[in-house]
């Protein structure tokens, strides 16, 4: 039976905030904004919980025939769906304001708010002298609204919805720092790019929506189980279309462009919308598909193939950045080429895992860069940082679990996902076992670019005199901590297979693994590739090596190195073929020929007439009376000659003249 | 003698009439005096009143006559007006030629 | 004898409309349309309108006509001067004038049914006319006069002394 479960309140209450926060914000005094600013995602995460307790599947067994627990506790069963009125309602087409809570949804909706009450509490302290203050949270819980509203979809309208509305949120705050021309231009970038995917996923809508006739979830998936043998054709381009809103949504290639000028937002920002939350929109939407990514099998491999060479390719630009949220932000990008990588060899709960422990050790890195930029009062260079091991103890403890979980340390959370992916990638025939190749090299330079960072902001002397490092407030170090704890720990959830059998509903059942031993093979070489990157960079970057001298620091990379610095000059390229020929359409056809020209000219011609009519017109009236005179007799003689012409023609012809036109 | 004896017929008046008429009309086209001018509509005035008295001959309607004589009571009182504004005219502008008045062009 | 008449006094009034558009100085104009009335005067006779021939006489030609000339003499108008003021009149109007008579002349020749006017018929008595005018036609005969009354007020109040700006140089 389905007890009321009161879904809304989940995005309705980061709404409530934002509404409040953005209209009376700036007259509220600061504790009250950050109260309501907090209180909003704590009591979405609450009715999480709530809706988590609430479930059949973890009540323990004797509660779901006797009611036990709390007086008038009923427990629910999944799928959950609450229905809010209808939207569009023709004769063809229905659709309704539906939320559906199932365990996919339950695994989002814990991460979204959870992480996002964590970094909400970060962020009081890290934006506490701006003046943006109240905007800021305004803005945080609007994304919180909508990206709440895109887990829960019941249909693919109310998602497109979410889809939409966490771009927007992203703009904002990328641009937060508006008065910065870098702020606002990657604010446009950013949406720009995500249009261009969203227009794929439109595309992808109307192909559902001819094909299938309706947008709700369960019922194509229901359409689709009656019809066993559809694969292909159709069903591919539908997929194809959605993988391309995929990409732009999840900063995979080519569409990666916009997530390292995110970083020009503020760094809480970073962490919660350019890591754990809405970049993990497009890998969620695949999962959310899957019933219909499994029909096609080749729509499955592009997937994987755009994963596993977005996940290499970031990762070789991530080793020649030197700003520390760029080299994190290629990390992300690489990160979610795995989990494309995981969606496109069909383990979809080994996606979603990573996508769970990606987000607790991502948003701690963030988080923890965040940190080490406050203590240093703003300095990003990773060339100018150092030595902050000894300065800023608990962000150095916290981050180094963070690094070691993204590495792969057998043990965390990072271990146990990323390995899961690859496994079931290597058991999907060659294509499957190149990408696992692909995605062990990569894994590889994980931890060197990683360890890399590491070594260069916390590892050995100061390179900086001028800087007097300073922990920060609880505020800040607490988040960091519990979410070092998840990092840690977060993975053990999947220990007997518990995670992948909770999803199972919605996923498909968990993938049959190998033997046993070629598990603990693979299982040995992703962890033996991770100790080899960190190797790597112990050589080359522990103090008083080569590198990290002062004179390597200061000097411009050459050769292949500059190559990566540049991020292969993929801007520049995209600039040039795209962006240029644009603006001068733009410039020179559209504004100078087609606005200036034709419709300025169209409407001047308009005025000239009506002037120029009224200029010559104008000499009509002379004031002299001999002409009025004329033009009367003139008139006069009009009007007789069309009262009298029957008569005029009667008498011409009389007389031998023809006079047709004039009528009998 | 036949030729001296004939009965006039009545077209003739109305063709009479109807040139007076449109020789009135160049008068007033045509004329730049503005007291010429007030009498070539005198003229028009008295071609109308011929033809009305001609179908007043021609169907014995005495009202025909009657409305000629209102006619000619108009055209006294509107004379008279007439020429009282062209006096006063003529103390402004000190002209009596029709092309100089003509403060009311655009 | 009516035809004798008609043609000559017909004459007389063309001469004297064509006059009027020929001369330059107002006071040959006006005396021009003198002899036009008074022809028109002769041809009422000829039509049988005795009272209306006498009151021609004596109103028009004898009072609108003299009150022009007094009107002329007063302003003093000189010749006209030959300026061209307006190039509509000639293009425009000459041939309309042109159109209009022409289509007169269609529509009178072509009317049959009418009869023709001779000396000793179609006489209206003055009696006749009287008993309509003061019997039916009372009311608007009483506000013609009111009309008149209006006329000389208006007149008197338009021409005199001290009522415009300028001065006539005395």
């Amino acid at each position: 039976m389905n007890v009321p479960l009161h879904l809304w309140l989940i995005p309705l209450l980061p709404l409530a905030g934002f509404l409040l926060n953005g209209i009376l914000g700036s007259r509220l005094p600061k504790w009250l904004v950050t109260t309501i600013a907090l209180l909003a995602p704590l009591g979405a995460f609450g009715a999480v919980v709530y809706a988590y307790l609430s479930l059949n599947s973890i009540a323990p067994p004797p509660c779901v025939t006797t009611p036990c627990g709390p007086p008038g506790w009923v427990y629910t069963s999944l799928p959950h769906v609450e229905t809010f009125g209808t939207w569009i309602s023709l004769s063809s087409l229905h659709i309704d304001f539906s939320f559906a809570l199932d365990q996919l949804t339950l695994v989002m909706l814990l991460v979204v708010t959870g992480v996002g009450f964590l970094i909400h509490i970060y962020s009081v302290g890290y934006m506490h002298g701006d003046p943006g203050y109240a905007r800021y949270f305004s803005y945080l819980n609007l994304f919180l609204f909508f990206m709440t509203t895109l887990v829960l979809a019941g249909n693919v309208l109310v998602m497109f919805v979410g889809w939409e509305g966490v771009g927007l949120a992203s703009y904002l705050l990328i641009g937060f720092w508006f008065n910065k021309t870098s702020a606002a231009s990657a604010g446009m970038k950013a949406f720009v790019v995500n249009r261009i995917g969203d227009f794929g996923f439109l595309i992808g809508i109307f192909f559902l929506l001819a094909n299938f006739g309706t947008l709700t979830f369960s019922e194509i998936a229901t359409k689709l189980a009656a019809s066993p043998a559809w694969t292909g054709g159709v069903l591919t381009t539908i997929c194809l279309c959605l993988l391309v809103g995929a990409t732009g949504k999840s900063a995979q290639l080519p569409l990666y462009v916009w997530l390292p000028d995110a970083m020009e937002g503020p760094t809480p920002v970073s962490a919660l919308i350019h890591a754990a939350t809405m970049v993990t929109a497009g890998v969620y939407m695949i999962a959310r598909f899957h019933f219909l990514f499994d029909r096609s099998p080749f729509a499955l491999s592009i997937v994987a193939i755009i994963g596993a060479a977005t996940a290499l390719f970031a990762a070789t630009m991530g080793l020649a950045q030197n700003d520390i949220k760029r080299v994190l932000a290629y990390s992300t990008i690489s990160q979610l080429g795995y989990m494309f990588l995981g969606c496109g060899v069909a383990a979809y709960s080994a996606a979603i895992f990573h996508l769970m422990t990606h987000a607790f050790f991502k948003a701690l890195l963030f988080l923890g860069a965040g940190s080490a930029i406050h203590a240093l009062g703003g300095e990003q260079d990773l060339r100018k940082m150092g030595g902050l091991r000894k300065k800023i103890p608990i962000t150095f403890w916290t981050m180094t679990a963070a690094v070691l979980a993204i590495s792969g340390f057998p043990g965390l959370s990072g271990f146990f996902s990323k390995d899961a992916i690859l496994a079931a990638a290597f058991q999907q025939g060659t294509l499957g076992k190149a990408l696992w190749a692909v995605g062990v090299f990569t894994a590889g330079l994980t931890a060197l670019y990683m360890f890399r960072l590491w070594y260069l902001a916390f590892i050995g002397d100061s390179r900086d005199e001028h800087a007097h490092p300073h922990e920060g407030p609880w505020s800040i170090l607490g988040p960091l901590v519990l979410l070092a704890i998840l990092s840690i720990g977060g993975g053990w959830v999947s220990f007997g297979g518990r995670f992948y059998d909770f999803l199972a509903p919605v996923t498909g059942p968990r993938a049959e693994s190998g033997p046993g031993s070629l598990e603990y093979i693979l299982m040995g070489i992703a962890v033996g590739v991770g100790l080899l990157g960190w190797l790597i960079a112990h050589f080359n970057y522990k103090p008083g090596s080569a590198r990290v001298s002062a004179a390597a620091l200061a000097a411009e990379p050459t050769g292949f190195t500059k190559l990566l610095a540049h991020k292969y000059y993929v801007d520049e390229i995209y600039h040039a073929v795209f962006v240029r020929p644009l603006l001068i359409t733009s410039r020179y056809i559209l504004w100078w020929a087609v606005d200036s020209a034709l419709l300025g000219g169209a409407a001047w011609l308009l005025g000239g007439i009506a002037t120029l009519g009224g200029a010559i017109l104008q000499r009509w009236q002379s004031g002299n009376l001999r002409s009025y005179a004329a033009w009367l007799a003139a008139g006069a003689a009009t009007v007789l000659l069309f009262a009298f012409y029957a008569s005029i023609g009667t008498y011409l012809g009389a007389h031998g003249i023809d006079v047709h036109w004039m009528g009998r | 003698m036949n030729f001296i004896q004939q009965d006039v017929p009545l077209n003739w008046y109305l063709l009479l009439s109807a040139a007076l008429f449109c020789l009135g009309i160049v008068g007033f086209l045509l004329k730049r005096n503005i007291i010429t001018v007030f009498m070539s509509i005198e003229l028009m005035l008295n071609a109308v009143n011929l033809s009305f008295v001609t179908f007043a001959h021609q169907w014995h309607a005495v009202k025909g006559q009657i409305f000629v004589f209102f006619v000619m009571m108009v055209a006294a009182a509107e004379a008279a007006v007439g020429l009282a504004i062209i006096i006063a005219v003529f103390r402004v502008r000190n002209t009596l030629s029709v092309d100089r008045i003509d403060l009311m062009k655009l | 004898m009516h035809l004798i008449l008609f043609i000559v006094f017909a004459v007389c009034c063309l001469a004297g409309a064509i006059n009027l558009l020929l001369q330059t100085h107002p006071i040959n104009s006006a005396l021009s349309l003198i002899v036009v009335m008074t022809s028109l005067a002769v041809l009422y006779l000829l039509l049988g309108a005795e009272f209306l021939a006498i009151a021609q006489i004596i109103v028009y030609a004898g009072a609108i006509m003299v009150l022009f000339i007094f009107v002329v003499m007063l302003l003093n108008a000189g010749r006209e001067e030959r300026t061209l003021g307006s190039r509509a009149a000639r293009t425009i109007g000459l041939p309309a004038v042109v159109v209009l008579l022409a289509l007169f002349a269609t529509v009178i020749l072509h009317i049959r049914g009418l009869g023709t006017a001779s000396l000793s018929q179609g006489i209206t008595d003055t009696q006749e006319l009287s008993a309509v005018l003061f019997r039916d036609l009372l009311l608007p005969f009483e506000v013609t006069s009111i009309l008149i009354l209006i006329a000389i007020l208006g007149a008197v109040a338009l021409a005199r002394l001290g009522n415009g700006e300028g001065t006539v140089s005395k």
